[in-house]
Parts: structure tokens; sequence; C-alpha cells
């Protein structure tokens, strides 16, 4: 008896993103059916997967994700280059975690040189995210886009309280835009259009729906990565068919299944795998939700990502 | 196929007896569409429209049981393709295989895991559920011997035994008869002395095929030989196959109403890099798989699989609620701070993990706003002064805390006046507004 193939048809299409300049550019996103649906269309290009490194060293790293990189961590260009040519990074993301009022609270003029520096540093394409302060990130964030003119980055995060400058300074000098909201496909949306109605090319945006880490509310993330998808692709829904971000390693190397101690809780097993697993399995289980682009921190997890990557594409 | 309230109508007596406790059959039709009543209720309905409604009113995904007695796990009867439509109804069960040419301290070992396994988190007790038996050498004796020491060491763990040679499945299958095993190596070759194999010793049968043709096939000519409850292997083995074979799968079951593919789904993770199969697994969880089969359960691979199913079967409908009442952070002392906040799971999981990336030991009293987050449950009038100060008094914190300061979210900073009328004697802080902004507060009281 044949098997009837109940293939759906879909009428959207997520819009293919391109960052980095010379020979080095990536592209993500394109495909015209749900995460890894290559047998009823097409999926043109792979997740793309970015090393996270900082302008400060890592301190409130955990020791686990800590020690792969603690010969060059004390430096943003020495770390850059090393995930580059060491690790094979195919994008860096660059967090400028010491601009925050509470981190170090370091100047807009002190990102900037950092950011020259390691974009002088690499051929990989950059991404480039702020402290996650909104007001400070307005200042800092317009800077570093100025400062990255010409290198085609990805800029963010805008939120709902400061999107306007930060997306007209990502307009002005080429870059991509992430677009953050919290948890909710209509916040999501909402944010796409506001920043869409400044000028700002819908092709350029990236969805940020808020990452949770596994054990700590990723049935949300999930599944609202999951709606954006269906309302893009069985809708035709244009304001949602952005790529969208997993910012996987900040969410989970602080919680206490990647830092708690074997003799502390012997029944969770082996620290370092447990680690490393769980970054990578968050990452995997938000990418076969509808991520396109993750940050992550753990070299093995992201090995591990690449060749469950390789399965399925 | 499920038929609309209106088709069930047209096949019930019409007679509006009220004898099933509704005021009309057209009543009754509406419950029994929507899966809310038992046919049973009706007890005029005739032979020929029992049959046509039995088939339609039967869940797209046949439920089975595995195992029996208290580790039993319920597989299938899945409704929906995405879990924000409606919850996912029964967990992958996860089943460490062991091959009979593993030697036999591996086998030990892969036994003593399984029984070990269980962990609590959430509330829920989660553990590796069943044990599938491999005949890797293809030798009946060999398979024998696995089967009974797996027996002996763990009688009442759910079985899966895997063989495709009907004399060495015959004799391991027999082990664990009427313990509702599952026979898993059903070909196109041999379907028929499987099933009834199956038949004889009171076990599901797993077909294995080599495409969806060839199962939905399969899966008939089980039917046919007086099998009902099947598990079904497509034949994908890697990660892009097994995804495209479930989805249609689950697809075609629940959307189309195929009954020859109505079935629970079994895959093979095995990877020589654990890592990957640790991914896999969570693709099976994701992706449709009943049954996903390991080769080790490691703890640390456990507790990390154990918590994405978990994540992927909540219900999407009802938020998680975490329950009402001081958790302890750290080692929290008589003079560590007190934070209160809402029960909603996701708003706990934050701030307790701020807390936590604090290393500030801290008592977090969490109360019960029908899981709703601060703002909403502040606007819903659940999250009140008076209910707060109500709940800080009956938790008994007070005496266990040597100076009553209570931190409040910066979101309802707004309640600190009324609080402070409240709860006599106490002093009211106003924390910070989001939860990332909680190590550093913590961290600049306890300087
Ligand atoms: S018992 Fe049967 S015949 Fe009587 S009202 Fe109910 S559905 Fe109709």
């Amino acid at each position: 008896m044949a098997f009837t193939l109940p293939k759906e048809t879909y009428t959207g299409k997520v819009y293919p993103v391109t960052i980095g300049s010379g020979d080095k550019t990536v592209t993500f996103g394109g495909e015209n059916v749900l995460p890894f649906h290559s047998f009823e269309g097409t999926t043109p290009y792979r997740p793309l997967v970015a090393y996270e490194i900082m302008d400060v060293p890592p301190t409130e790293w955990p020791d686990k994700v800590k020690e792969p990189y603690a010969a060059v961590s004390d430096n943003p260009v020495k770390w850059a280059k090393y995930c580059e040519t060491e690790l094979k990074a195919k994008a860096i993301a660059l967090r400028l975690y010491g601009t925050h009022p509470d981190n170090g609270d370091k100047s807009a003029a002190d990102a900037v040189i950092v950011v020259k520096d390691v974009l002088a540093a690499i051929n990989v394409p950059l991404i480039i995210i702020g402290s996650n302060h909104a007001e400070k990130d307005t200042d800092v964030l317009v800077k570093v886009s100025e400062a990255a003119k010409g290198h085609t980055c990805i800029i963010g995060k805008a939120q709902e309280a400061n999107y306007k400058t930060i997306a007209a300074s990502a307009m002005a000098n080429g870059h991509m835009l992430i677009a953050m909201s919290e948890l909710d496909i209509n916040l999501s949306k909402q944010l796409n259009i506001m920043i869409t109605q400044l000028g700002f090319t819908k092709e350029k945006i990236i969805i940020d729906p808020m990452c949770s880490a596994l054990g700590y509310g990723l049935e949300y993330t999930y599944t609202v990565m999951e709606r954006i998808r269906l309302a893009a692709l069985t809708q035709n829904d244009t304001t949602m068919q952005q790529p969208m971000l997993g910012d996987v390693g900040m969410y989970v190397w602080k919680i206490k299944e990647v830092t708690a101690s074997e003799e502390t809780l012997p029944e969770w097993g082996a620290l370092t795998e447990r680690g490393i697993a769980w970054e990578a399995q968050t990452a995997a289980s938000l990418m076969l939700s509808g991520a396109e682009l993750l940050i992550m921190r753990h070299p093995e997890a992201v090995k591990a990502v690449e060749s469950f990557i390789d399965e399925l594409m | 196929m499920a038929l609309t309230g209106v088709e069930i109508f047209k096949l019930l007596p019409k007679t509006n007896c009220k004898k099933c406790g509704f005021p009309t059959c057209l009543a009754f039709a509406m419950q029994l569409a929507s899966r809310k009543v038992s046919l049973d209720a009706c007890p005029d309905v005739s032979d020929a429209a029992k049959a046509t409604l039995g088939e339609a009113s039967a869940p797209p995904i046949r439920p089975i049981t595995l195992g029996a007695g208290a580790k039993a796990v319920k597989l299938g009867e899945e409704t929906v393709l995405f879990r924000h439509e409606k919850k996912f109804v029964n967990p992958c069960a996860f089943a460490i295989g062991i091959k009979d040419t593993d030697d036999a301290a591996l086998q030990d070992k892969k036994i003593a895991e399984c029984l070990t396994s269980e962990i609590e988190r959430v509330g829920q007790k989660l553990k590796v559920d069943a044990i599938a038996i491999i005949n890797e050498s293809g030798d009946k004796g060999k398979f024998e011997t696995l089967a009974k020491k797996v027996a002996e060491k763990a009688g009442d763990v759910p079985a899966i035994v895997c063989s495709s040679n009907t004399d060495a499945a015959s004799a391991a299958l027999a082990v664990f008869k009427d313990k509702k095993a599952l026979l898993y190596g059903a070909t196109m070759a041999n379907v028929v002395e499987m099933a009834a194999l199956a038949k004889a010793n009171g076990a599901a049968l797993g077909v294995t095929a080599s495409n969806l043709d060839e199962l939905a096939d399969l899966t008939e000519k089980a039917k046919a030989a007086g099998i009902e409850d099947i598990v079904m292997d497509s034949g994908a083995k890697k990660a892009k196959d097994i995804l495209e074979h479930n989805t249609m799968i689950r697809r075609a079951a629940i959307k189309k109403g195929n009954k020859s593919v109505g079935f629970p789904i079994i895959n093979f993770m095995m990877r020589d890099d654990n890592m990957l199969e640790t991914l896999m697994i969570g693709l099976g969880i994701a992706k449709y798989s009943s049954i996903v089969v390991l080769s080790s359960a490691e703890k640390w691979k456990n507790l990390v699989t154990f918590t994405l199913r978990q994540n992927i079967y909540t219900d999407p409908q009802v938020p998680m609620q975490v329950q009402q009442k001081i958790y302890e952070i750290g080692t929290p002392a008589p003079n560590s701070p007190l934070i209160v906040t809402t029960n909603f799971s996701l708003t706990y999981f934050i701030v307790a993990g701020e807390v936590e990336n604090s290393k500030v030991s801290t008592w977090l009293a969490v109360m019960d706003c029908e899981g709703l987050s601060v703002l909403t449950a502040w606007a819903a009038g659940k999250f009140t002064a008076g209910k707060i100060a109500a709940f800080i008094k009956e938790s008994g914190i007070e005496d266990k805390i040597s100076n009553k300061e209570l931190i409040i979210p910066g979101y309802v900073a707004i309640l600190s006046g009324a609080l402070e009328e409240k709860l006599d004697g106490w002093k009211i802080t106003v924390g910070p507004r989001e939860a990332n902004a909680i190590p550093t507060y913590l961290k600049s009281r306890s300087a």
C-alpha cells in the first residue's frame, strides 16, 4: 500500500540574511519550510553558530566554560582570533558587557576601540551586542555602529525602550539589527512593525523572541519561535519572516545545573559533560523550533551542535 | 478521521430519551465529538453505529501501554503537531539498549544505570523507562541469556525484545511473557511469525520497514494477523530522515486520519559521539518519537534529556506553577535577605537563577498567584499588600530571620506603603524591577 505523503505547501519564506564583508560573508535563513524540512521545500543555508566573546574578562562565567579561554580571555582581540583560527568560528559575537553601569561602566569610546581592534583582527563576520542596559546601549551601540561601518555586522539588541536610535544608526551604517521582545509573539511582531515604520528594511532584522535555558522556561521560547515560524510560513505574515536568534550561552551558563558541583549533587553526574550538554541541548531545541542564529560559549557544545546540523541538513 | 457532532448525531437513535444523561441526542453527539463522554452512555445505539463511531472516535494515534505494574509506561494518544495547540500527552519513553554482544560488565552497568536513573525535578519523578535487549549476535542462546539476566535484575522494568530472528525472539520473549513487552523486529519477511509470537506472549509488536510505503504495508499485515498494539520504525536512521518520517507519520495520522500509521514511533538514537546522541534524543522528544533507544544513560545525560522531555510535554495552556513556599537559595542565615515574588514558574526560575548567580544566600518567598507573573498578578489583584502580608505571616519565616525586612519587586514599588502598614514592625524595601539586576543589587547590599 502506498503511503500518501501529506506534504505541506507553505506560502511564506524566511528572509536570507548575509553578514560580513570581503570573501568571508556568511548567509543564514532563506528557507521556505519549517526548520530542516528540506523534504518539502528549500533550506539553502545552515543555521549559523557564533562564538561569544566579551570586552572584559569573563569573571562571572562558571569555571567549566572559562577554562577553554583561560589563555586568551584577558584580551578581546586575542580571544576573537583564537575563536577564528583555533576553533574555526564562522562568526563571532562580541558582547560589550563592560559598558553596563554595574559592570565597570566603560564608555562608548572604549567600546569603539574594542570593536575596531576586533574587526581589524578577524575575517569572519561580527555580531556586536550591548550590555542590555537600555539607556547605555543607546549611546554605545550608536557609536560602535558607526565604527563598524562597511563591515555589515549585526547590531543589538534593540528593545521597545530604545529601538529608535539604535535602528537609525544601524540603518545609516549598513548593519543588520536584532529586535528583542519578551517571550510573546505579539510583542515581537509589534516591535518589528515599529522598526520598519522608521524606514528600516524588514529584511535586515533578526528576531530575538528572548531566550531561556533548558529547564528554565525553554518551553516558552520554543513555542514562541514555533508560532513565529508558522505565522511566517503558513500565513505568509511578512512582519514575522526574519531569521531568529537564540542567545543561548548567556542564559545557560549561570543556572544551577551547569555550576553545581558533583560533590553537592552527585545524582546530577559529571559537571563537565552536564554543562556542555545543557548548552548544546538548549541550542539544538531552539534550532528545531526556528532559530537560525545561535550565540554560544563552549567549544564542545558548538561542536555537538554542528554535528547535529550535519545530520539534519 | 474524527466525525463532527452533526455526523455523529445522524448515527444516534434520535429519540431524545435522555438515558445518556443529556437532554437530546444532539447534545450527546456534541459531547462525543469533543471526546468528553463515551458512547457506552447511550444504551440504544445500534451495532452498526457502534462500529462506525468506535472506529471514528478512536484516537488518531493508538494508545499503547508498555510493561505491566507500577513501572508501565503509556505511549501514543497524541492529537496535535505543535505544542501550542494542545498538550502533548504521553512523554517519549527512554529505553536503554543492551546488546547481547556487550560484555557482561557493560550489560550490568547499563542495567544499573537504568535502575538508579530516577530523579525528581519540579515535583515530577523522571527516569529511564525501559530496557531494550538487542540480538546483535544473531545467536539464540546469547540472546536468551541476556533476557534472563535483565528479567532477574530488572524484572519490573518494561522490556523491548529486539530481534528479527524468530527463534531468538521466541526464546527471549518467553522470559517476559504477559508483561506487555514489545517484540521489535517484524519485517516483510517474518511479520506473520512475529505477530504469532507477540500474541502468544501478550506483547506489542514492533515493525521495522525500509521506507514509509513499506511501513504502511507492514502495519496492515500485522493488523491482518490480529495484532492491535503496534510500534513503528520507518527505517530512518539519520536525523534528517527521522525528522522527515516522523513528521509525515504524525501529520498523516492526525490530519489525514491515516490509520495505517496511527501508532507510536520507535527511533534508535545510538551514536558513537555521546553528545550527538544526547541531541538526537532531543530530536526524538521534540519531533514525535514515542520511544527512543539510547546506548547509555549517564546521569548528566539523563538530567539534560529528562529536563527537555519535561519542558516539551508540559501543558502550554496552563502556566507552569511552582509550589508556594519559602525557598532557600544557597544556605541562608537569619540575617540573609528575604525576597518575595510570584509562583509563575518562569518568574521563579529567572529570579532563583539570578539570586544563585549573585552567590548571596537568600530566602526566596514564592507566593501562590495562580501562576501569574508579578505585574499580571498585581493587576489581577492576586499580589496585593494584604495577600503578601498574610502569606509572609503564615509562612513562619519570622521565626527564622533576625531582621524583619522584606524585599519586593521593583514593579510593585507602589505596594510598599500599604505593606508597611499591614506587616507591623517590618521594613519594606523596593528591589530591582528586572531580575537581571538582582546579582548587583544583592552583592551591593551584602558588601
Ligand atoms: S440515550 Fe441515546 S437515544 Fe437517548 S437521548 Fe441519549 S443519545 Fe439519544
